[in-house]
């Protein structure tokens, strides 16, 4: 097992700054998740680890040791891809031997380790058939056996589930879960799908533009956003924010609740919000209409099932937010500000 | 004009499909018909004919021309000739053309400017092309002559085109030659097929480069190079200029090939009948050969 380290790293591709000087300390067997949208360059970061891209600048290192200038033979890292890259024209016994071939281990010990890893997956009845023949779910178990067939220190994973239909996806995830809590190992993830990277990473490095704009646990990342692109990009629907004078004022959706129901906190800060739709979701509903207080902004709110009370349309009602939920960013640089007066 | 049926029919004639597809296709099979089919078809009433430019009448003599044609020991050397050089020259193809796929899949400068020149060949006129290499192999001023000679590895010339053995080695040479760009594009295509997520796998596996080419480049290729193969054959062995350029299937027919052999019995010779009866002896093999790859190419189906 061992840290992942990246130092004043830096990827350019042409003009085109894909990795802009990133620092990122990974602990020992944590699950760290690289979330982004496509092109904040998170895979880009996730293939210099793995030795697949060389830095523009900057270092790599890997338990202590300086890798950046190796290939990826001599890192000892197991990446999973997105299509899973299996290899066609092996059966997937041959597809799991691959690496253990490619490093020299003889036939006998290579057979023991691929029953080993095919039995981690479950995969030990599959080891005779080639990757056509396979579900997606049984070639992405084939994937992560071929990578830790090999027992490498660090695991890389670049959206392995993205490829799976929605309901494989709840269950790969679990799955892919409990091999990383078994096995112990350090686990980078990429993935776009913040569900993933909330439900699954230890912490999140959320990335935009080549850059990390927070590096925290799921809840810190959530709950504490440290500037308004991370409070924009995580939640669904996302932060609401209003301008207010000399600061921008955050809250999430479902913190905005009408008054005369219980709230379990009473330092409250009134909104007057005219409603001028409901969504209604089953499991909840979603208000969308503006605060009288800050002009026209739209604004949702998202009310959990448990909530009955009627609200009608085209008229103002009053809601409000507790004041330990409430965000403050700087208007020009977007970066999260300690608590303003309200 | 106002019933359903009436409406399906096409007002002008520009706007049926069927007389569209016939127009469209005319050209086509018109040219296919008048030469390909019928020069075939003649080929075939020949070869059982004793037919030959001194007495065009059509007398039939059932298999006596393929009797006369199989007892001929230059038809035998030509049928062994085209075999082997098919077989030798399309190895080499092979070879240089994966090597040359491989490399013109990689990024580097100049790379459209070698892609290029990889190219010209198969651009060149056949004739033209071979009328530089019988200057290139020419028994006196040969620059590969007077190279070998500068550096001392030669005293005296090679007379690449005059001794049996160092004509079969040029013709097979220059089959090579001719066939390489298109293969290497055919096998280039296939190249870039392939992933490039199942290239960063292998290297992240550990394998190196020998390991990459032959246990996993390849093997995902052999289909392809199956189809280049297969193009390279026919089109070695159905080519008669290379030879015919260069050695005229000489000396004492050491070079001579089935289809240079055809052309001189059947149009310097006179003989139609047995000219025709050697071009046919062609088409079983093609045929064959064709199918071999066709179900190779079938069966290696991948991804």
């Amino acid at each position: 097992m061992a840290v992942v380290e990246v130092r004043d790293l830096s990827k350019h591709f042409g003009d085109v700054v894909a990795v802009d000087d990133i620092d990122l300390l990974s602990d020992e067997g944590e699950f760290l998740v690289l979330l982004g949208p496509s092109g904040c360059g998170k895979t880009t970061l996730l293939r210099m680890i793995a030795g697949l891209e060389q830095p523009t600048e900057g270092r790599i290192l890997l338990g202590g040791e300086d890798v950046s200038g190796l290939p990826p033979r001599a890192r000892r890292v197991a990446m999973v891809f997105q299509s899973y890259a299996l290899y066609p024209h092996m059966t997937v016994s041959n597809n799991i031997a691959f690496p253990l071939k490619a490093q020299g281990v003889e036939a006998g010990e290579r057979d023991t380790r691929v029953k080993w890893a095919a039995d981690l997956f479950g995969i030990g009845h599959l080891l005779h058939r080639r990757p056509r023949q396979l579900s997606g779910g049984e070639r992405q178990r084939v994937a992560l056996a071929r990578a830790l067939v090999r027992e490498p220190t660090v695991f890389l994973l670049d959206e392995p589930l993205s490829n799976l239909d929605a309901k494989l996806r709840a269950a790969a995830r679990d799955d892919l879960m409990e091999f990383q809590r078994r096995i112990g190992i350090t686990t980078i993830y990429v993935t776009h799908d913040q569900v993933e990277a909330m439900g699954m990473g230890d912490r999140i490095a959320v990335m935009d533009h080549g850059r990390i704009r927070q590096l925290g646990t799921p809840e810190e990342v959530y709950h504490h956003p440290a500037d308004v692109f991370v409070a924009t990009f995580l939640g669904s629907p996302p932060m609401n924010l209003l301008e207010a004078t000399g600061f921008l004022l955050g809250f999430r959706p479902e913190q905005l609740l009408p008054e005369g129901i219980a709230h379990d906190d009473n330092d409250r800060v009134p909104f007057t919000f005219h409603v001028n739709r409901v969504e209604y979701l089953g499991s909840e509903r979603y208000l969308y209409g503006h605060i009288r207080e800050y002009d026209e902004t739209k604004i949702i709110a998202m009310l959990p099932a448990t909530v009955s009370l009627p609200i009608e349309t085209d008229r103002d009602h009053n809601f409000s937010v507790s004041r330990r939920q409430i965000r403050f960013f700087d208007p020009e640089t977007g970066v999260k500000l300690p608590p303003q007066a309200l | 004009m106002s019933s359903a049926t009436d409406t399906r029919r096409p007002r002008y004639l520009s706007d049926n499909p069927r007389f569209l597809a016939g127009l469209f296709m005319s050209p086509a099979v018109i040219y296919i018909l008048a030469l390909v089919g019928f020069p075939f078809i003649l080929a075939i009433v020949y070869s059982f004919t004793d037919i030959s430019t001194g007495n065009p009448a059509l007398d039939f003599v059932g298999l006596d021309t393929f009797r006369a044609v199989l007892a001929d020991p230059v038809f035998r050397q030509a049928l062994w000739n085209t075999f082997w050089f098919a077989v030798v020259a399309n190895l080499l193809v092979v070879v240089f053309a994966t090597a040359l796929a491989e490399v013109l899949t990689r990024d580097f400068k100049g790379k459209w400017l070698v892609r290029f020149l990889v190219l010209l060949p198969w651009v060149a006129p056949v004739s033209l092309a071979t009328v530089t290499w019988l200057w290139t192999l020419d028994s006196i001023f040969s620059p590969i002559d007077w190279v070998l000679r500068e550096l001392g590895l030669i005293t005296e010339n090679m007379y690449w085109l005059g001794r049996p053995e160092l004509a079969r080695l040029s013709v097979v040479a220059v089959q090579a030659w001719r066939v390489i760009p298109l293969a290497a594009v055919i096998i280039m295509a296939g190249r870039m097929a392939i992933p490039g997520e199942i290239d960063d796998a292998v290297a992240v596996d550990g394998a190196g480069p020998w390991r990459r080419m032959f246990q996993v480049t390849i093997p995902l290729l052999a289909p392809i190079i199956a189809v280049a193969v297969l193009f390279g054959v026919i089109l070695t062995i159905s080519d008669m200029s290379v030879v015919y350029v260069l050695t005229r299937g000489g000396p004492t027919n050491s070079t001579q090939v089935l289809s240079t052999w055809a052309f001189i019995k059947g149009i310097e010779g006179g003989a139609l009948g047995q000219g025709a009866a050697v071009a046919l002896f062609l088409l079983p093999v093609l045929i064959a050969i064709t199918a071999v790859v066709l179900r190779l190419a079938r069966r290696r189906e991948v991804m």
